[in-house]
């Protein structure tokens, strides 16, 4: 894949619940290894937006969808894709963590077993491997056949993230993926995250700005469906061009 | 007095609730009472290890192991059939025809199935015997049972797998799995605890229903040696005995509808004591 393609790219992207759109004409260019944040105020349709990402959208009820996403050059809305190929090129993050109902070391080897991407003696190695990359190994290395249940929130969703990268995805895609977590635990998650964009494109949608400054690199704006401005992080944040863009960052609403 | 009236009101809800929780207790602890004093009495070794021997009925020796092991294949047969079918409908409702049409008319025909007295599924049973040339068997018991207990157990699972939160099966999706992946492999083991409550709760139906196997399975003093060979029940060796006019015969009727219900209170205690062993896993 050449370097000028972006990564991720979405055209004329429209979505709709029923009678109400969500997303309007949205065409953003996502770069490669970079922190992307999706900022805006809440109903602006930034979580729609992630969601059309990896056709979870899909899931929704009376939801429907209009125009294109480009995952390296290749709509993943076009009929002959199948859907589990594009879901699992992208892990994800959700809001509140949800392990699966099995033990740690299970939660990490389920995507491994599925996709069939190790053998059987190279299991272990693998899950050990995927949860160090997590940063929970240390912690559970002791206790990796008990309920992942039994884990703090915090703890469940760097296994959540053990889990998606199990998967070899190339994207990750976070919904508010430290909104339900402590401080400390959300610290973890992002410390995390900027280590992993070397090797994967990140898109995280967010409300707290404080946390768009510590990790975006790439911001993009939205308000009522639209995006209004998008570019690099540095020049969004100092010195934004739309006057919504100033508004929302000077904390008007 | 706005906080007065309020006062009153939590209290009568109250009195009324502890009223009628009252009453179930009493009815339980009094159909207890009456059938261990009345079936304490006759219960024996040999009650429970043999078949009834030549005047059985008339007060003579023997037992009722007949019945109590016709019940078992009944009901452990007709649970089995049932669940092959109920499981694999509950899993189709909710994962790939979640909040349609269809779903809802599925259900609403499940609801009305299940409210359909058992006499009529026995007469059911019975005229597709005849038509398909059948005795009363084994068999015709054990799909008679299985026909009763689908519509309670296919919509008690599919009530498990409505609780689980949405969000579980996307995390599955999330990772790129299919729906069948998702279905067998995730929710299943989330609803472990839940499926094992509804399959004991057709089956508690199943062993303690008599008007349906009573055309269907027959009854017999012999332990059945085919599928096509008629069996006893238990349910209907209650039915027999009480309606005979000898006072020890009908105590022997109080004694089959104890272990029955022994039969029924140590299934349920070990199975809620597995489903509590298989909530560890499961994600609240």
């Amino acid at each position: 894949m050449s370097e000028n393609t972006p990564h991720l790219e979405t055209q004329n992207l429209n979505a709709f619940y029923g009678a109400t759109q969500a997303l309007e004409n949205v065409s953003i260019v996502i770069p490669r290894n970079q922190i992307t944040m999706i900022i805006g105020p809440s109903g602006c349709g930034k979580t729609t937006l992630l969601k059309c990402l990896n056709r979870f959208i899909e899931l929704e009820e009376n939801a429907r969808v209009e125009g294109k996403v480009l995952l390296n050059g290749k709509n993943i809305y076009s009929p002959a894709v199948d859907v589990t190929e594009v879901r699992k090129k992208s892990g994800l993050l959700a809001q509140r963590p949800y392990p699966l109902p099995m033990s740690i070391f299970d939660n990490v080897a389920y995507g491994l077993r599925i996709h069939h991407l190790c053998s059987r003696h190279e299991l272990h190695r693998a899950v050990q491997h995927y949860l160090e990359v997590a940063g929970l190994w240390e912690e559970i290395k002791d206790r990796l056949h008990a309920p992942a249940s039994q884990l703090s929130i915090g703890q469940q969703q760097r296994l959540c993230l053990a889990r998606g990268l199990a998967v070899e995805p190339e994207i990750i895609l976070g919904d508010e993926p430290t909104s339900a977590l402590d401080p400390i635990s959300g610290q973890h998650i992002e410390k995390r995250l900027i280590e992993l964009k070397e090797r994967y494109t990140i898109v995280l949608v967010s409300h707290i700005l404080r946390q768009a400054r510590r990790l975006a690199d790439y911001i993009i704006f939205m308000y009522m469906g639209k995006v209004i401005e998008a570019g690099p992080a540095q020049q969004v944040l100092t010195n934004p061009q739309h006057e919504r863009t100033r508004a929302y960052l000077s904390g008007e609403f | 007095m706005r906080w007065k009236w309020h006062y009153l009101e939590e209290k009568i809800m109250q009195l009324l609730m502890l009223l009628s929780f009252g009453l179930i207790v009493l009815c339980l602890l009094l159909i207890l009472y009456t059938i261990g004093s009345k079936g304490l009495p006759s219960l024996s070794w040999a009650m429970i290890s043999q078949t009834p021997k030549g005047g059985f009925y008339l007060g003579k020796e023997g037992g009722i192991l007949n019945a109590i092991l016709g019940s078992l294949y009944l009901a452990l047969g007709g649970t089995l059939i049932a669940f092959l079918f109920a499981f694999p409908l509950a899993l189709l409702l909710n994962v790939y025809l979640s909040r349609s049409w269809w779903a809802d008319m599925v259900r609403l025909s499940l609801d009305i199935l299940w409210g359909i007295p058992s006499i009529v599924y026995g007469a059911f049973g019975f005229t597709v015997m005849i038509f398909l040339g059948w005795r009363a068997s084994l068999l015709g018991g054990i799909l008679t049972l299985a026909l009763l207990e689908f519509p309670i157990m296919a919509r008690a699972i599919d009530e498990v797998i409505r609780r689980v939160p949405p969000d579980l099966p996307r995390a599955a999706y999330a990772l790129g799995s299919t729906h069948l992946e998702t279905a067998f492999f995730v929710l299943t083991r989330q609803i472990l605890p839940g499926l094992a409550t509804a399959i004991l709760l057709a089956f508690g139906r199943g062993i303690g229903d008599a008007a349906s196997v009573l055309f269907t399975a027959g009854y017999t003093d012999r332990i059945p040696d085919s599928l096509f060979s008629p069996v006893a029940s238990l349910p209907l060796a209650v039915f027999f005995q009480l309606g005979t006019p000898f006072p020890e015969v009908q105590q022997r009727a109080y004694s089959a509808a104890l272990i029955l219900t022994l039969l029924v209170l140590g299934i349920s205690i070990s199975s809620r004591w597995f489903s509590h062993y298989l909530d560890r896993f499961s994600i609240q």
